[in-house]
């Protein structure tokens, strides 16, 4: 018996001894030590930081005006995102499973920009906006290509959204495939003999059904949006004058740029809490509404 | 869904096609552009990107291979990647099975662990975590980047094959301990045959993000050799800004090898990309 235990304890430890070494050296002393660092002013070079209490948090909510734009800026993309996304997402997924022609390619086509890493999709609008659209507003004189796509806060912000949603439809059209395929049949086909309208066929038997998936697909959404990097980082960087400098990016550019690890760490751990929180009430609340419908 | 009925409907067919055409055309533009101008010399882009290339410039790919280095570059991203991929995939499946067959308190505990993770921004630890590279000496080399893909890694791979662990039939493993076989036997003859789907799906969705990501070796890699192929073509922007004619090369050598595999490995990719956000 007594030989069992260790030889159990023994296999723990090489099944997972190796996960929990990598996890722990990694994620686990990482997140602690930012704790740390948030009440620290370490500039990430030198080898002492001094414990400054909760003077960065202060900095943060009184002097610090980029953070909290960044801050709304993050949400306004995270809810504009999150809505167009999914609604095109859906609307292309119930077509594809219409019986059209060539589902499979369209299919493939609309989540094609998906497997391409953000870095590129974000070089190559940068010059679908600066090369391509002035080209073509000379041929086709519509207003559409003539803005200055990334040239002021507005039309910045649009420019991100359109990359955005373009990369992540894809993905929660998939989703939205797999649920409406797994509909059964016969109910559509009584609804139909019902007499349902396509409308109420929508709201009343498709909706409900797919709620599972709108739960995932809201989830995916809101962290991919919150957590928004490498596209602005390659589409403009944040600017003009840091007018698209999500959260993320603010956090970046205040350890690595201004060399503020500590301010920095603040931010992050902030970061961390807004995006936790978020993230379990869009979860509790549409789990609440996948179970009433 | 696709019904009788929607079949006996040609009009709305009709609709639906022509609908999702102008989609397409519309996520497939961007590529377009890109694929047409990158064989156009440099006045021919600024004067009519629209139009259909008069030449085939070569050149530009020459230079944007050459500058870019894609080559190394192309060979450190599949080295960082399928190494992490394999060490990931095969500690995450084994911790999993673990935690499934001994559910004792650290197995539960390393779980909502797991979970807790899953949630937290890389933004959230990037700064810390170039402390802890700097003090394992993880800082500017390949292997240091993949020790930290494997604990970056590591809750959501382990989470997905957990799930899957779970469905694993208990008597085949009994019986076969009983005829004394050792616990690794087990795992490898037995139950990483019956993981073999979810496996494929753990690989799919974890190459794509470490084939595809920026900001980890951004911070981690300094020397040029060992770039990946997104900090080089990073690069080149930055050394090239909006020298289009070699760039949108250069994009178009970033854009080929994942579009490739995707074409070839399509139904395979989907079926990953379900599994893995219904099990997440």
């Amino acid at each position: 018996m007594v030989r069992n235990r260790t030889h159990e304890l023994l296999n723990d430890i090489a099944f997972l001894g190796p996960a929990v070494i990598f996890f722990t050296m990694i994620v686990v002393a990482s997140f602690f030590l930012g704790i740390y660092y948030a009440f620290t002013d370490w500039n990430g070079i030198s080898l002492t930081a001094n414990w400054v209490g909760l003077e960065n948090f202060r900095t943060i909510f009184t002097d610090d005006r980029q953070v909290g734009y960044s801050a709304l800026f993050t949400l306004r993309l995270t809810i504009t995102a999150v809505i167009l996304s999914n609604t095109i997402g859906l609307g292309l997924a119930l077509i594809v499973t219409r019986a059209i022609k060539f589902a499979n390619g369209f299919r493939a086509i609309f989540f094609l920009p998906n497997v391409i890493g953000g870095i590129i999709l974000g070089f190559v609008w940068r010059f679908i906006f600066t090369g391509a659209f002035p080209s073509l507003s000379r041929i086709i004189p519509l207003q559409f290509f003539q803005l200055p796509w990334l040239g002021d806060a507005f039309t910045g912000f649009w420019a991100i959204i359109i990359v955005f949603t373009w990369r992540t439809t894809g993905y929660l059209m998939v989703i939205y495939i797999a649920s409406i395929l797994a509909i059964d049949d016969a109910l559509i086909e009584s609804a139909q003999i019902d007499g349902a309208s396509g409308v109420q066929m929508f709201s009343r038997i498709i909706l409900p059904l797919i709620a599972p998936a709108i739960t995932i697909c809201l989830f995916l959404m809101l962290s991919w949006s919150t957590k928004i990097f490498d596209v602005i980082f390659s589409l403009t960087r944040g600017g003009p004058f840091k007018s698209t400098e999500a959260f993320a990016l603010n956090i970046y550019f205040e350890a690595f740029q201004a060399n503020n690890y500590g301010l920095g760490s603040a931010k992050a751990i902030l970061f961390f809490v807004v995006v936790g929180i978020a993230t379990l009430v869009q979860v509790s609340i549409t789990k609440r509404w996948e179970i009433e419908s | 869904m696709s019904s009788a009925a929607d079949r006996y409907n040609p009009t709305r067919t009709l609709v639906l096609t022509v609908v999702a055409t102008i989609a397409a055309v519309i996520f497939l533009a961007p590529f377009y552009f890109v694929a047409i101008n990158s064989v156009k010399i440099y006045g021919d882009i600024l004067r009519n990107a629209a139009a259909f290339p008069r030449t085939f410039q070569v050149q530009n790919y020459i230079i944007g291979f050459r500058t870019s280095n894609f080559l190394r570059a192309f060979g450190n991203s599949l080295f960082i990647t399928s190494i992490s991929i394999v060490f990931m995939v095969f500690l995450g499946a084994i911790a999993a099975w673990r935690m499934v067959r001994r559910p004792h308190w650290f197995s539960k505990l390393l779980f909502s662990l797991f979970v807790v993770a899953m949630v937290i921004p890389f933004q959230s630890v990037m700064i810390p975590l170039m402390r802890i590279a700097r003090m394992f000496d993880l800082l500017n080399s390949r292997n240091g980047l993949i020790v930290i893909y494997l604990g970056l890694g590591m809750p959501f791979t382990a989470f997905l094959l957990h799930g899957f662990a779970r469905t694993v039939p208990l008597e085949l493993e009994e019986s076969a301990y009983l005829d004394g076989a050792s616990t690794i036997r087990i795992f490898v003859s037995i139950v990483l045959p019956l993981l073999k789907s979810m496996l494929a799906t753990v690989t799919i969705l974890q190459a794509f993000w470490i084939w595809n990501d920026f900001l980890l070796p951004l911070l981690i890699l300094f020397d040029d050799r060992l770039q990946t192929i997104p900090i080089a073509i990073f690069g080149f922007f930055g050394q090239y800004t909006d020298q289009w004619d070699y760039a949108l090369a250069t994009l178009m050598m970033g854009i080929t090898p994942i579009v490739v595999f995707f074409l070839f490995m399509q139904r395979f990719i989907i079926r990953g990309v379900i599994a893995g956000s219904l099990k997440g």
